[in-house]
C-alpha cells in the first residue's frame, strides 16, 4: 500500500514538472509548427538563472518567501530575452522551411547555448537547496512529503486551468486557435500571424525556463540537464499529440506515473519504461492522444 | 553508373590504401572513423531523399558496434569480416521488425519515433550489467585472414578494410539510388498519394529504405566499435544521431561521395574544435550547422554540383 501511495505522489510530482516543461514546448509546435529543441536549453538557462537568483537573494538573509518571487523573475527575465533574440535572430529567416530543416535549426542553436552556458556558469555544479528546504516537509501514513513537491503540483494544475482559460476564453487565444487551425486563412482574415508568432514563442521560452527554474532547488544544477529534459519532454508531448495541451497534460501524468511505478518496481526499467510507452501509444494512436485528424493532400 | 566512374573511385580508394603506411598513425585513425560516420551517412541520404530524416539512426548504428564487441566477449569470433556480416546482419534484423511501425510514419513523426527507439536501446544498455552498462565494453582485437596484425599493422589493416567497406557502400548505394525503387525517392517525397496511384506500396518502399540504410548505419557501427576499440551507451544516444543527420546536412543529399568528404570534415572540425576550445566544440559544431543551413542549405555538396553545371553546361547529376 505504502509503495502505491509512494508511486502516485512521485509520479504526480514528475509528472507536474513534466508538464510545465512540455506545455511550451507542444504549444511552440502547436503555432508555430516548429519542434523546438532549444527548449532544453531554455529548461538548463532557467535553471541556472533561478540558481544564480537563489544563491544571491538568501546570502543576504531576506525573508524566505521573496526567494520564490526570486525564482520566478529570474525564470521569466532569462526566457523573455532567449526567446527574443532566438525568435528574432534566426527563426524568423527560416518559418515556411521543411519542418525537419528547423528542427536542425533549433538543434544548432541548442548546441551552441550548451556551451554558451558552460562559459557564462562554468562546469561545476550549482545547488540551490534553500527553497526546497525551508518548505519543510510533513509525513503522511510513514512517507515524507515535501510541501515545495506539493506547491509544484499545485502550481502545474493552476498553468493546465490558466492555460484552458486563455485558450478558450480570452481574444489572444482565440487568434492562437485561428491560427493553429489554419494559419494562412487566418492571415487573409487580418490575424498579424508575425506577432502571434513572437508572443508564442515568448511564452514557449518562459513556460521552458520556469520549468528549469522551479526544479533547481531540487537537484544539483549541471551542465547537462538540458539534455535529458528535452528528450522526456519530446515523449511526453508525442504520447499527448503534438500541439494538443490537454495532450501535454495526460502524456505527462501518464509517462509521470510510469516512470514512477518503474523506479519503485524495477528500477533497472527507469528509461526503458518511458520510451516503450511512448512507442505503444504510438502503435495504436500514431499521431497521439489528442491530435486532431490532418487532411490529406492528393 | 559507368564502368568509369568504378575504375575511378576504385583508383582513388587504392591510392589512399597505398598512402596509408606513409601518414601519420592519428590521421588514419581518424580517416577510418570519419569512413564508419560516412557509412551511416550514406544510409541517411538514401531516406533523405524520400523525405525522411530519422533523428534515431544511432539504434542501428550502436546495434552494429555492439554485435562486434559481444560476438567477441561471448562467442569469440574475432574475424574481422566475420564480426561486420554479424554486425550488419543484427542491424538488419532490428530495422526489418521496427520497419513494420516506423514504415507507417513520415516527417517529424518519423523522426520523433525513430528518436523514441534508439533511446530505448539506450535505455536497456545503460541499465543491463551484462552488457557493460554506462562503462560499455572493451571490443577485443580482430583478425584478418586468420592473422592478428599487432600496433600500426592493425591501424593499417582497419583502414584498408574501410576502404573497401566504403568502396561497396558506394557502387552499391549508387546502384540503388539509379534503381527504379532509388528514384521513386524524390517522388514520395512530393506526393505520396500519387505514388500509391502508380501502384506501388510506399510503406513497402519506406520500410526497404529504412532497412537498407540500417545496414550502413550497422556496418558504420561495427567499423566505428572495431576502430575505437571500446563500446559504450553513447553509441546509441540521441546526439549520436544528431551528429549524423548534422554530416547528411552539411554534405548534401547529392551524391555518395559528398557524404564521405562531409563526415571526413565533420571529424576533422570536431577535432580541431577539441583542440582549440576543449569546453567549446558544440559552440563551433552548432554554429558550423546553423551557417550550412542558413546559407547552403542544400549541403556542401551541391556546390560541387553546381559548379559542374556551369562548366560542362549540362543537368546536375
Amino acid at each position: 500500500m505504502i509503495t502505491v501511495i509512494a508511486i502516485v505522489t512521485d509520479g504526480l510530482v514528475y509528472a507536474a514538472w513534466l508538464f510545465v516543461v512540455a506545455i511550451g514546448l507542444t504549444l511552440i509546435f502547436g503555432v508555430m509548427k516548429i519542434l523546438n529543441v532549444a527548449h532544453g536549453a531554455f529548461y538548463a538557462f532557467g535553471a541556472y538563472a533561478a540558481a544564480t537568483a537563489i544563491g544571491l537573494y538568501f546570502d543576504r538573509g531576506w525573508p524566505v518567501a521573496g526567494g520564490y518571487l526570486a525564482i520566478a523573475t529570474a525564470a521569466v527575465a532569462i526566457g523573455l530575452v532567449m526567446g527574443y533574440i532566438l525568435e528574432r535572430v534566426f527563426l524568423r529567416r527560416v518559418y515556411g522551411r521543411d519542418e525537419v530543416v528547423v528542427v536542425l535549426i533549433t538543434y544548432a542553436l541548442f548546441l551552441i547555448l550548451e556551451d554558451v552556458l558552460i562559459l557564462i556558469w562554468g562546469t561545476d555544479g550549482r545547488s540551490a537547496y534553500q527553497p526546497y528546504t525551508e518548505a519543510g516537509s510533513f509525513t503522511v501514513g510513514g512517507l515524507p512529503l515535501s510541501v515545495y513537491d506539493i506547491g509544484l503540483v499545485g502550481f502545474a494544475g493552476l498553468l493546465a486551468i490558466a492555460s484552458a482559460l486563455t485558450i478558450k476564453r480570452t481574444t489572444f487565444g482565440r487568434l492562437l486557435t485561428a491560427v493553429i487551425y489554419d494559419r494562412e486563412t487566418a492571415a487573409a482574415f487580418g490575424v498579424n500571424v508575425t506577432r502571434v508568432y513572437t508572443v508564442t514563442f515568448l511564452i514557449g521560452a518562459v513556460l521552458g525556463a520556469l520549468g528549469g527554474a522551479l526544479t533547481a532547488p531540487k537537484i544539483s544544477v549541471t551542465p547537462g540537464i538540458g539534455v535529458e529534459v528535452i528528450v522526456l519532454a519530446f515523449a511526453v508531448v508525442a504520447i499527448g499529440g503534438m500541439g494538443s495541451m490537454e495532450g501535454a497534460l495526460v502524456g505527462a501524468l501518464i509517462v509521470g506515473l510510469f516512470r514512477a511505478g518503474a523506479v519503485h518496481l524495477i528500477p533497472q526499467l527507469e528509461l526503458f519504461s518511458i520510451y516503450a510507452v511512448m512507442a505503444l501509444v504510438l502503435v495504436f494512436r500514431p499521431q497521439g492522444l489528442f491530435s486532431r485528424v490532418q487532411p490529406r493532400k492528393i | 553508373m559507368t564502368g568509369l566512374r568504378i575504375l575511378l573511385g576504385a583508383a582513388i580508394l587504392g591510392g589512399l590504401g597505398a598512402a596509408a603506411p606513409f601518414t601519420p598513425l592519428w590521421l588514419i585513425s581518424l580517416v577510418t572513423l570519419a569512413m564508419s560516420t560516412g557509412l551511416v551517412v550514406c544510409g541517411l541520404i538514401i531516406l533523405w531523399r524520400g523525405g525522411l530524416v530519422p533523428f534515431g539512426q544511432a539504434l542501428f548504428f550502436a546495434t552494429g558496434a555492439y554485435t562486434v564487441a559481444l560476438s567477441g566477449r561471448w562467442f569469440g569470433v574475432t574475424d574481422a569480416f566475420l564480426l561486420i556480416a554479424l554486425a550488419v546482419i543484427m542491424a538488419v534484423l532490428v530495422a526489418f521488425v521496427v520497419g513494420f511501425l516506423l514504415a507507417q510514419y513520415r516527417e517529424i513523426f518519423f523522426a520523433m519515433l525513430s528518436l523514441a527507439l534508439s533511446m530505448i536501446l539506450y535505455g536497456v544498455l545503460v541499465k543491463s550489467e551484462t552488457l557493460g552498462s554506462t562503462d560499455g565494453i572493451n571490443v577485443a582485437q580482430a583478425s584478418f585472414f586468420g592473422m592478428m596484425p599487432r600496433g600500426p599493422g592493425y591501424t593499417f589493416a582497419l583502414f584498408w578494410l574501410a576502404l573497401g567497406m566504403v568502396f561497396a557502400a558506394w557502387v552499391g548505394v549508387s546502384a540503388y539510388l539509379g534503381s527504379v525503387a532509388g528514384q521513386l525517392a524524390g517522388a514520395i517525397r512530393d506526393n505520396e498519394i500519387r505514388v500509391e496511384y502508380l501502384g506501388i506500396s510506399v510503406t513497402r518502399l519506406v520500410h526497404l529504405k529504412l532497412t537498407i540504410s540500417a545496414a550502413l548505419a550497422g556496418a558504420g557501427g561495427a567499423l566505428a566499435a572495431l576502430s575505437i576499440s571500446h563500446v559504450d551507451p553513447q553509441m546509441a544516444y540521441w546526439t549520436t544521431s544528431g551528429g549524423f543527420v548534422f554530416v547528411t546536412i552539411l554534405a548534401g543529399a547529392a551524391s555518395v561521395p559528398a557524404a564521405f568528404l562531409g563526415a571526413l570534415l565533420f571529424e576533422i572540425v570536431r577535432t580541431i574544435a577539441v583542440a582549440l576550445l576543449p569546453g567549446g566544440w558544440q559552440l563551433i559544431l552548432g554554429s558550423v550547422l546553423l551557417l550550412t543551413i542558413l546559407f547552403v542549405p542544400e549541403g556542401l555538396g551541391s556546390l560541387m554540383i553546381r559548379k559542374r553545371v556551369t562548366v560542362s553546361g549540362r543537368e546536375a547529376a
